[in-house]
């Protein structure tokens, strides 16, 4: 159980408001993650789901019930935060057991959900460990037990991996959506990180600015974006947008092709310009072309055999199935 | 003349235990990487350090030296040595625990109150409000008046029975007036000094709960606390070195305060404290030798004192 539904919920600090109202769905067991560049918004949402902050209009419904002005407490979702905030002066085992001791859970329970979730965190060495004694990965671990013991309706995860290096952010993502699979969960996840949206995601909701630009699966997001922000926000590298004469072509203000989209050759293409840098990352190569006559940059990627280097003339050919037309709004069109 | 020895040594026995001189050394061993720059450091520290130990020993030998003998300046100077008839006559003294009492009580009030009230001003000053940084000034103030002026203020302006502030709070209510430092002297002078001191707890609890990451108290809401327990599991925690810091500083002074008695009860009604004992032996009875023995107890109870404190609140300075 954890539907959650947000009906016109608009945020204002002071005069400036930061979400304007809008409508949300999360059904219940999703992993819907919020995603959007800084600032947009992403972090309130969230809080505002957790009771954190005070709505300033509109209605947030848990389950079908009003919850829009119940205490953060009583609303049966436990929250990730970005900087864990597990408490220092207190063992890994009292941290984990806190939600439970106000919750006045009897001991023995209290003891059998924590050997659950340290065996399921691989936690149980460092049980009575402080968090100071802990690394950034392990502390992370300690935060998400601490909300699985509640056993809540919904888990709120705020940036949990941006305090993580690259190597543990991968491992890290993989346990979360393992947990995921296995709880079967409600969860809600912010990033700003795309990659982390893409691959954990069922349901993304991209913002910008307080406003939801676009809901829906993965895939959904980079074969359909609804609009030109989506379309450069979602997949890596980034669209290439094409103005101009090329788009008129196409009937369109703007273009946009992904740069795994174009075909790349030393010989013939419908486009050709300067290699200005390759990057070489084994699997694939992306080569940063100048001097198109489209765009000041046109990134594509080949294959990682491809050995194209810096001041070499490439010809290049898009997918003529996979172009994105946009109209003058930045709304694609068809 | 030997209060003015007594009381720097017992300050600076004090000193050995307390935390900052601890960590020093670590800090600039970290620091100077090699052997060289080592020696080079002690080189440069050891005139301050010299200095340091100059200043306590000088005045201890001199206590030391003092209380051994029979030195009445007005009644025929140094009489020669009388051996540990100072010490034996100083704790037979009628006065002498009762002087004992009267410190630790005096001192414990005060750290009881500064750091109740400390703790709930500094949650006060802590939260979001129109003029705090005015209010936050206004907070410190009383830690630079001076306790002679303060004690006297408050012995005038407000404990005076007749004209006194609170003699006519009293008075509204239909009381009859409290005599506060002939009645209640002891409440006094924890009152006034309490008063004095309030501002150094505040100010130093205050900067430590502005460090407190607020997303600890928000897990915590989340997780189910009211914002007593809140209080209880996170806050207070939080606040356990600082609160630690408070105490031992606090009582390194508040075992020497000698100023607020002496402008209001003299020591009189059960306010004589330790220190005012030995400034009597040896000012009001010219007596010296009998002074400097009680300035060696000073400091054997400062050293009790600091012990039983580093037992009970120094781990919180660990970790």
């Amino acid at each position: 159980m954890g539907r959650i539904t947000l009906d016109k919920v608009s945020k204002s600090f002071g005069d400036v408001q930061v979400i304007p109202p809008l409508d949300l769905t999360i059904d219940d067991g999703e992993f819907t993650v919020f995603v959007g560049p800084s600032g947009c918004g992403k972090s309130t949402l969230l809080r505002l789901i957790a009771g954190l902050e005070d709505v300033s209009s509109g209605q947030i419904r848990i389950d079908k019930q009003d919850a829009t002005h119940v205490p953060p407490a009583k609303r049966g979702l436990a929250m990730v935060f970005q900087s864990y905030a597990l408490y220092p002066h207190m063992s890994v085992r009292k941290n984990i057991a806190f939600p439970m001791k106000m919750a006045k859970v009897p001991v023995e329970e209290q003891n059998r959900r924590i050997e659950a979730a340290a065996n399921a965190l691989n936690l149980t060495d460092y049980l009575d460990r402080r968090p100071g004694q802990l690394s950034g990965g392990q502390r992370q671990r300690v935060a998400i037990g601490r909300a699985i013991v509640r056993e809540p309706s919904a888990f709120l995860f705020d940036e949990p991996l941006s305090n993580l290096d690259a190597a543990l952010r991968v491992g890290m993502r993989l346990e979360i959506s393992e947990l995921h699979e296995r709880l079967e969960t409600t969860m809600i996840y912010v990033t700003h990180d795309q990659v982390e949206a893409m691959t954990m995601a069922d349901k993304i909701v991209v913002l910008q600015a307080g406003v939801i630009e676009q809901v829906g699966s993965p895939l959904e997001l980079y074969h359909t974006p609804r609009n030109k922000f989506v379309a450069g926000f979602i997949g890596s590298p980034k669209m290439n947008f094409i103005e101009g004469k090329e788009a008129a072509k196409h009937g369109a203000h703007t273009i946009g092709i992904r740069p795994e989209h174009i075909e790349v050759s030393g010989e013939a293409g419908t486009w050709s310009g300067v290699v200005s840098v390759s990057e070489h990352l084994g699997s694939d190569t992306f080569f940063h072309v100048h001097g198109t006559g489209l765009a000041e940059t046109i990134t594509v990627r080949a294959d990682g055999e491809v050995g194209f280097r810096h001041g070499d003339r490439i010809f290049m050919t898009p997918r003529a199935d996979v172009i994105h037309k946009f109209d003058a709004e930045g709304l694609r069109i068809a | 003349m030997a209060t003015q020895h007594s009381q720097p040594a017992d300050r600076l026995t004090m000193a050995p235990p307390a935390p900052e001189p601890a960590s020093q050394p670590a800090a600039a061993d970290h620091q100077s990487g090699t052997k060289h720059a080592r020696t080079a450091a002690r080189l440069m520290m050891a005139p301050a350090v010299i200095l340091l130990l100059g200043w306590m020993l000088v005045p201890l030998t001199m206590t030391l030296y003092f209380s051994f003998k029979k030195f009445l300046p007005l009644r025929g100077g140094d009489l020669g040595w009388v051996g540990f008839d100072n010490y034996v006559r100083f704790v037979s003294s009628s006065a002498f625990w009762p002087s004992v009492q009267a410190t630790l009580v005096i001192v414990g009030g005060v750290l009881a109150i500064t750091v109740v009230l400390g703790v709930l001003l500094a949650i006060l000053l802590n939260q979001p409000m129109w003029g705090r940084g005015v209010v936050r000034i206004l907070v410190i103030a009383p830690f630079f008046v001076m306790p002679t002026v303060s004690a006297l203020v408050w012995k005038n302006m407000f404990m005076d029975p007749v004209n006194g502030l609170l003699a006519h709070v009293w008075r509204a209510f239909g009381a009859e007036p409290l005599v506060w430092l002939t009645e209640a002297s002891t409440q006094s002078i924890i009152l006034i000094v309490s008063w004095q001191w309030l501002p150094f707890a505040t100010l130093i609890l205050l900067t430590a709960i502005q460090s407190l990451d607020s997303e600890q108290l928000e897990a915590a809401e989340m997780d189910g606390a009211p914002p007593v327990k809140r209080f209880a599991y996170i806050t207070l925690p939080h606040l356990s070195r600082a609160i630690t810091v408070v105490v031992l500083i606090q009582t390194i002074f508040l075992l020497s305060i000698f100023a607020e008695i002496f402008v209001t009860t003299q020591g009189a009604f059960g306010t004589k404290t330790l220190t005012y004992l030995i400034f009597q032996r040896v000012l009001e009875s010219q007596n010296i030798g009998l002074g400097s023995a009680g300035g060696v107890y000073a400091i054997i109870l400062a050293n009790i004192v600091a012990i039983f404190l580093m037992r009970i609140v120094g781990k919180n300075l660990d970790a």
